[in-house]
């Protein structure tokens, strides 16, 4: 499909977002949402892109889109200059926005379908392959005679990565794409993008609030503090420098004294005297199931959950490990 | 040809989907019908009404009650189809607040030729058809010396006064890049734009000349045409002749819109959107 | 009027109670009034330009017709062209109304649950939020039409009072009617359809457009028959002065008569409306 000598998907230089803002009655002030970001992402790399709410997630993908001019800087998306050359663009890039719908609301979801392959020109026979395959791998049969406005939140988000992905883009955006949806949506979705990638080697970078899509996705991680790149390097780097753990929460079949010898994992906590008790445990040493192991060589377990990093938690212990 | 029908392909299959989309919510789809098909005929009353309270054969601003409604037949008509065809550009705030601006710059197709396609309204068909069948009896009741150049003028006409309301639909949509808040404010000129065709604007005061005259130039919709066409004087700032000019208009009021389209883009792109 | 779930505690102190109940309930619609300040720049933007629009043509009319016409003359149907743009922000010529969505979405439910009658708290809301709006639109408009478009006003303090007095009855007339328009919403889902037409044939029969007194007789007698032109056409004839002495008094009276009668036609409705909910459970 694609050559390995294509030009980066991403390459952003010194690239700065300022917005001026109403403050008071009649003042205004700047407020800079990019600051002096500098990245390259390489064609067929899987990237998450971290950061608390107003960090400058939105702002950068919109600049990557061409939706936004960046007040200095530059920005290039599968070699484009986004702005200037957003026709261009937007056959080579998909959006999956989070909070915005790009299928239409009052239609059949195939309608949808129809329609956006009108949009970007695909030809018949193209046109049926594709769908079929992303009808097929994002189980999306089940209702495409629906309209969309009567679709569940999982299943109208797959119906999103459908869309962005009919055209068969090099680059795929995708903004929070699992806010709101259940475990299984989730897991669906994830599965369905790992897939993707394997498939036609489709560039990936997500924003994300849920260090579990960073985990089950991502190779590396770009993580934005108030629009400055804070870390950027594989996720097992970023645990190495602030532990980014996730919480094994067991319910026991009788209270039990506190867990503080399993391997690998630290105990944070018991209650109701030890009936339920809270284990944390890093990603890059050890395995959710192989803690779990270890706890039920012991004591015998009713319940479980886990708890994943909060990406909040995590931008935190960056600077609490950095000593800012 | 094969190029022009691949490049409308996009366009058609949106405008197809809407067009089966609203003629699906049956019951809700006639009573808009039913409605706009009033509104069209109450207006046509207010001119009735009014002319008809006139004895003096002069008429209002020089205009008798057959001249009056070939007036509202030309205004109602081209106001009305582009009212069908662009008339959702004006609800630009709600494309904002959707997002569904962000979603067109994924497309490969120009923004503007997205937002104009991206709906139409068949209900105002009704409307259309208040405004076709009063320009009808206007033509017939009123005493003019056709010729081919006329027939000509009125097709042209009728296209061009079109392209003028559509050029202020899409005037107004940049216009509300900066005041998302105050659409009522661009709602003065597109609608009180639709009232004032209707009218004669030889009776019109300075400011509303050089509003609906020349800035916004609905005098040339179907006043002008209809003093062109029935060969009448005119007032001091519009005389007859400028009658024959009325396509003009179009161009003008098209290249406000484009460059009130763009300076609306740029500041939404700025991010004061 | 209803006081459900109020102690019978003397016809007095039932008075003040429901004053202050509906005077908060006015207080809190003109409030809310005041929150749409960017749309009532708008609205007042737009009804200025129609003012001018219509003044041209309606004086031309006159001239045309020869200094008068339909009783008008040239400073009539100034006052006319400019008071009808004044009024229009807070006359509810378009059938909306809070309650109607609050009937389509179900929350009607909890209104009825509530010691206050329906009819007359919505009403409340509905009028001070009309009221509200004759500052940031009705007054410019006429201090617009004063200064540019040759508006005069009455100087008799008795005329200018029983002006006032007829446009708050306008005011209240057409939220009653609106009302009527959304109480539609206890037998029918879709009340849009009443709304549209209202919209339609209320501004045509007010005079909105011109004024009633150019309609030919049968049309003319059609509008009298029905409450709308005390809705725009008597409020601007009497504060304009046109109609005065003993006729303004009758037209107020007129203006008083169908209050009470749409208001009767409203208390029905929301008593049976209120039996059907109680009937199908709500």
């Amino acid at each position: 499909m694609r050559t390995t000598t294509t030009a980066p998907a991403v390459q952003v230089s010194q690239l700065t977002r300022t917005f001026r803002v109403r403050s008071g009655v009649l003042g205004r002030r700047e407020v800079t949402a990019v600051d002096d970001l500098t990245l390259t992402i390489e064609a067929g790399e899987s990237v998450g892109y971290i950061g608390a709410n107003g960090a400058g997630k939105s702002t950068t993908i919109k600049m990557l889109a061409g939706i936004l001019v960046p007040t200095s800087g530059t920005v290039r998306t599968c070699g484009l200059e986004p702005v200037a050359q957003r026709k261009a663009l937007a056959r080579r890039m998909g959006v999956v926005f989070g909070q915005r719908s790009q299928l239409w609301w009052d239609l059949p979801l195939a309608e949808s379908y129809r329609i956006l392959a009108a949009v970007h020109g695909l030809s018949a026979a193209r046109e049926q392959e594709r769908t079929a395959e992303l009808v097929e791998r994002l189980e999306l049969g089940a209702f495409l005679a629906t309209p969309v406005r009567q679709l569940s939140l999982g299943q109208r988000m797959r119906g999103e990565v459908a869309a962005a992905l009919l055209h068969s883009p090099a680059l795929l955006v995708l903004d929070e794409p699992t806010i709101g949806l259940d475990v299984l949506s989730k897991q669906r979705l994830r599965e369905f993008l790992l897939a993707e990638r394997a498939a036609h080697g489709t560039t990936l970078l997500l924003t994300t609030h849920d260090m579990g899509d960073v985990s089950r996705l991502c190779e590396r991680v770009l993580l934005v503090d108030h629009g400055r790149l804070a870390y950027d390097g594989s996720l097992a780097g970023l645990s190495r420098e602030v532990g980014a753990r996730r919480v094994l929460v067991v319910d026991l079949a009788a209270p039990t004294p506190d867990l503080v010898e399993v391997p690998h994992a630290e105990h944070l906590g018991s209650e109701g005297g030890g009936l339920r008790q809270r284990l944390a445990f890093d990603d890059a040493a050890t395995t959710a199931a192989a803690v779990l192991a270890a706890v039920s060589e012991r004591v015998q377990v009713r319940d479980l959950s886990v708890e994943e990093p909060d990406v909040e938690d995590v931008v935190r212990r960056v600077y609490q490990s950095r000593g800012r | 040809m094969a190029d022009v029908a691949a490049a409308w392909r996009p366009y058609r299959a949106v405008l197809a989907s809407r067009v089966r989309s609203q003629a699906s919510y049956r019951g809700g789809f006639v009573l808009d019908l039913a409605s706009s098909l009033l509104v069209g005929l109450v207006e046509l009353a207010e001119v009735w009404v009014l002319y008809r309270a006139i004895s003096d054969p002069g008429g209002i601003g020089g205009l008798d009650l057959a001249a009056a409604v070939l007036v509202f037949g030309l205004a109602d008509l081209s106001f009305s189809i582009a009212d069908m065809l662009v008339g959702h550009v004006d609800t630009l705030p709600r494309y904002l607040r959707s997002g569904t601006l962000d979603v067109f710059y994924l497309r490969p197709q120009p923004l503007l030729a997205q937002l104009v396609t991206s709906e139409i309204s068949v209900r105002r068909i009704t409307r259309i058809a208040v405004g076709a069948v009063a320009l009808g009896i206007g033509l017939v009741i009123n005493d003019i010396a056709w010729t081919p150049l006329h027939v000509l003028f009125l097709a042209l006409v009728v296209l061009t006064s079109t392209a003028t309301f559509a050029g202020v639909f899409v005037a107004a949509a940049g216009v509300q890049f900066f005041l998302v808040d105050a659409s009522e404010m661009t709602n003065a000129i597109v609608y009180g734009g639709r009232y004032a065709a209707s009218q004669p604007a030889s009776v019109w005061s300075k400011p509303l000349v050089a509003l609906f005259g020349f800035a916004v130039p609905i005098a040339f919709t179907a006043y002008l045409p209809t003093v062109a066409l029935l060969g009448l004087r005119g007032s001091a700032w519009l005389p007859g002749w400028v009658g024959w000019l009325a396509p003009l208009a179009a161009v003008w009021t098209w290249a406000v819109a484009l460059l009130a389209w763009r300076t609306g883009i740029r500041h939404y792109q700025g991010g004061g959107g | 009027m209803r006081h459900d779930g109020q102690p019978a505690s003397g016809t007095v102190e039932l008075t003040v109670t429901w004053l202050r109940v509906h005077g908060r309930l006015f207080a809190s619609g003109w409030r809310r009034g005041a929150t749409y300040r960017a749309a009532a720049l708008g609205g007042l933007v737009a009804n200025a330009t129609f003012g001018l629009l219509k003044a041209s043509i309606l004086t031309a009319a006159v001239r045309a017709a020869g200094g008068e016409l339909g009783g008008y003359d040239q400073a009539a149907i100034l006052a006319y062209a400019w008071l009808t743009q004044a009024l229009l922000g807070s006359v509810n010529l378009f059938g909306r109304s809070d309650l109607a969505d609050r009937m389509k979405d179900g929350s009607i439910a909890i209104d009825l649950l509530r010691p206050v009658d329906v009819q007359t708290a919505s009403t409340a809301q509905e009028v001070g939020r009309a009221l509200f709006s004759l500052l940031p639109r009705g007054v410019p408009l006429v201090v617009l039409g004063a200064l540019f478009g040759g508006l005069r006003l009455p100087t008799d303090p008795a005329q200018l009072a029983l002006g006032v007095i007829s446009v708050v009855l306008a005011v209240v007339l057409s939220s009653l009617l609106v009302y009527l328009v959304a109480a539609s919403g206890f037998w029918t889902v879709e009340t849009r359809g009443l709304q549209v037409f209202y919209m339609i044939v209320s501004g045509f029969l007010a005079g909105l457009f011109v004024p009633v007194t150019l309609f030919p007789d049968w049309l003319l007698t059609l509008a009298w028959s029905t409450p709308f032109p005390p809705l725009l056409q008597v409020p601007v004839d009497v504060l304009s002065g046109r109609v005065t002495g003993t006729a303004a008094l009758a037209l107020v009276g007129l203006q008083v008569g169908w209050l009470a009668v749409i208001y009767a036609i409203g208390a029905l409705m929301t008593r049976a409306g209120r039996r059907r909910l109680e009937v199908q459970g709500g």
